[in-house]
């Protein structure tokens, strides 16, 4: 019975199709963008500058001080790497390119609307009124759509992005929709941490200049690193307080789309009115899924117990267990099959060949559950 | 290196048969039999006159014409529209799962589905039930939006074997 399993083509899951410029990692759940360098760098600072900070401040200070400073620094320094992971590794809300049949059904809509003729047509522009302000929506030559209001097509990832802020260099990726909550978390954890930091390396100096001289002091403590990070991070959260205090993006207060300078009638069409909403509806609304999806969970559990590709000794023997878990996952999945032995096996296998992987355990099966 | 005991290997053959036997019945209500070949698509498009909800035109196409009524067809974009409401919306409860989620550090969601999870299945059920009443029936064919990116609902129109002629 080979020839069902050789005939079937495995289907390609969305993220290995897809068209923009993104690094994929653990079966389509981490998402990031093609320039990472920076992202590492980041990383390293933050990692570097709290190791300094708990190898030679904290002993001093849990001494001299209470304890409590470095549980809290230890808090934080966990929250800062939580939310820069979620920040980096979460789709941003990228919007799917139009399917061939879409964009040709909106080429013939545009070709009715303009009137066909010689010349190249003028960009593509659709106009809509929302909340009483006039808003012109782009048509995106690479995606093929009309970009939703407040999306931006972003050219280092060449993806459009739902409510996109901005490409951030120093997280590796694009801040949209889904994951600027985790943006906004990142920098403001990050700014308490440098300013805990600093303020702690500064108490450590002086409390040690006490008995040493100043000059000393300054020389046993490690150099504050965060010295001007300090301010470019407090100041960038400061500024991301205000741009969700009114409810707009960078890319929008950059450009001064709502600013009463353009015209007198210029108002922010989506801001809710009062601050309390717009941070409300920034930080605690509802988190829009994400179009690619990845596999479940449930598969990944399986990898713990026995995930595996059929071995041509193995099949021989148990076909008929094989054929039945082989229709299981044949909808939408990679050829991920589990291999439960019938008989002892009384070996671990271990064989990989491209995404497949041969392992052959022993144990129970876990828990399935779905992710 | 491991040696399974009997028991090890019956509970497994038990756990594995339990696992395959649902998934092995799953329908597949439109693959299943012969497919008639497409006709044409219609695209609805998003409406953004309420600001960035995710709301679709209810303006009836042209081509449905000949196929579907006017007031079905609206009453299942009107019943999408609210669905999408439903799950954007922002209140009380929605307030506490993203506070909840962020003091545990958004684990909790590896055990529960957020809100908007759960009305994009009854989005989903609810398609497919239109699919099987009303649609189907008449040869056309909703496509989720979120396939699509919420950015459109596809309606697939099949050749109409009845009549003989393609559309």
């Amino acid at each position: 019975m080979e020839t069902p399993y050789k005939k079937k083509t495995p289907k390609k899951r969305k993220w290995e199709t897809f068209p923009g410029r993104n690094k994929f990692y653990c079966d389509g759940r981490i998402m990031m963008a093609k320039q990472t360098g920076v992202f590492y760098l980041t990383l390293v600072l933050i990692l570097v500058t709290c190791g300094l900070f708990f190898t030679f401040d904290c002993w001093f200070l849990a001494e001299q001080l209470t304890p409590i400073i470095p549980v809290i620094g230890a808090v934080l320094f966990l929250f800062v790497i939580g939310t820069l992971l979620r920040t980096s590794f979460s789709d941003p809300g990228v919007l799917p390119r139009a399917t061939p049949d879409e964009a040709a059904d909106l080429e013939r809509q545009i070709d009715v609307a303009n009137g066909s003729t010689g010349y190249r047509p003028p960009p593509r522009t659709k106009e809509v009124v929302i909340n009483g302000q006039t808003v012109k929506l782009k048509y995106c030559f690479t995606c093929k759509i009309f970009r939703p209001p407040r999306a931006s097509h972003c050219s280092l990832c060449d993806n459009c992005v739902e409510r996109f802020d901005h490409h951030c260099p120093w997280v590796g990726n694009c801040v949209g929709k889904r994951n600027y909550r985790f943006f906004y978390m990142f920098i403001l954890s990050l700014s308490f941490l440098t300013v805990f930091i600093f303020a702690f390396v500064i108490t450590h100096i002086i409390l040690n200049s006490q008995r040493i001289g100043f000059l000393s002091a300054l020389k046993d403590s490690p150099v504050v690193v965060c010295f001007f990070s300090v301010w470019s991070i407090v100041g960038l959260s400061g500024f991301h307080t205000y741009l969700i205090s009114s409810n707009q993006t960078t890319n929008e207060d950059i450009k001064g789309s709502w600013s009463s300078k353009r015209s007198k009638d210029n108002y922010n069409p989506y801001s809710y009115g009062n601050i309390f909403t717009n941070c409300c509806a920034a930080l605690c609304g509802p988190l829009p899924p994400r179009w690619l999806p990845s596999g479940p969970l449930y598969v990944c559990m399986l990898v713990a117990t026995g995930f595996a590709q059929l071995d041509p000794r193995v099949e021989k023997k148990k076909k008929p267990a094989a054929f039945l878990l082989r229709s299981q996952y044949h909808t939408d999945q990679k050829e991920h099959l589990v291999s439960f032995c019938s008989f002892p096996v009384p070996f671990f296998r271990l064989k990989t060949h491209s995404h497949h992987l041969l392992i052959q355990f022993q144990i129970l099966p876990s828990v399935l559950f779905k992710v | 290196i491991y040696f399974p005991t009997p028991l090890c290997v019956v509970v497994r053959v038990v756990l594995l048969y339990l696992s395959v036997f649902p998934l092995c019945h799953q329908t597949h209500s439109l693959q299943d039999f012969q497919r008639p070949a497409v006709s044409s698509k219609v695209f609805i498009q998003r409406d953004y006159s309420s600001g960035t909800i995710c709301k679709f035109q209810t303006k009836f196409p042209s081509e449905l014409e000949s196929r579907l009524d006017k007031q079905q067809f609206e009453e299942t974009i009107q019943t999408l529209n609210n669905l999408y409401a439903e799950a954007e919306k922002l209140g009380g409860s929605s307030y506490l799962e993203g506070c909840l989620a962020c003091l545990t550090a958004y684990t909790v969601f590896l055990c529960m589905e957020t809100h908007y999870e759960k009305v994009l299945k009854k989005i989903a059920r609810y398609i497919r039930d239109q699919n099987e009443k009303i649609y189907a029936p008449r040869g056309l064919l909703l496509t989720d939006p979120i396939e699509r990116g919420l950015r459109v609902v596809e309606i697939t129109i099949f050749e109409d074997r009845n009549i003989g002629s393609a559309r």
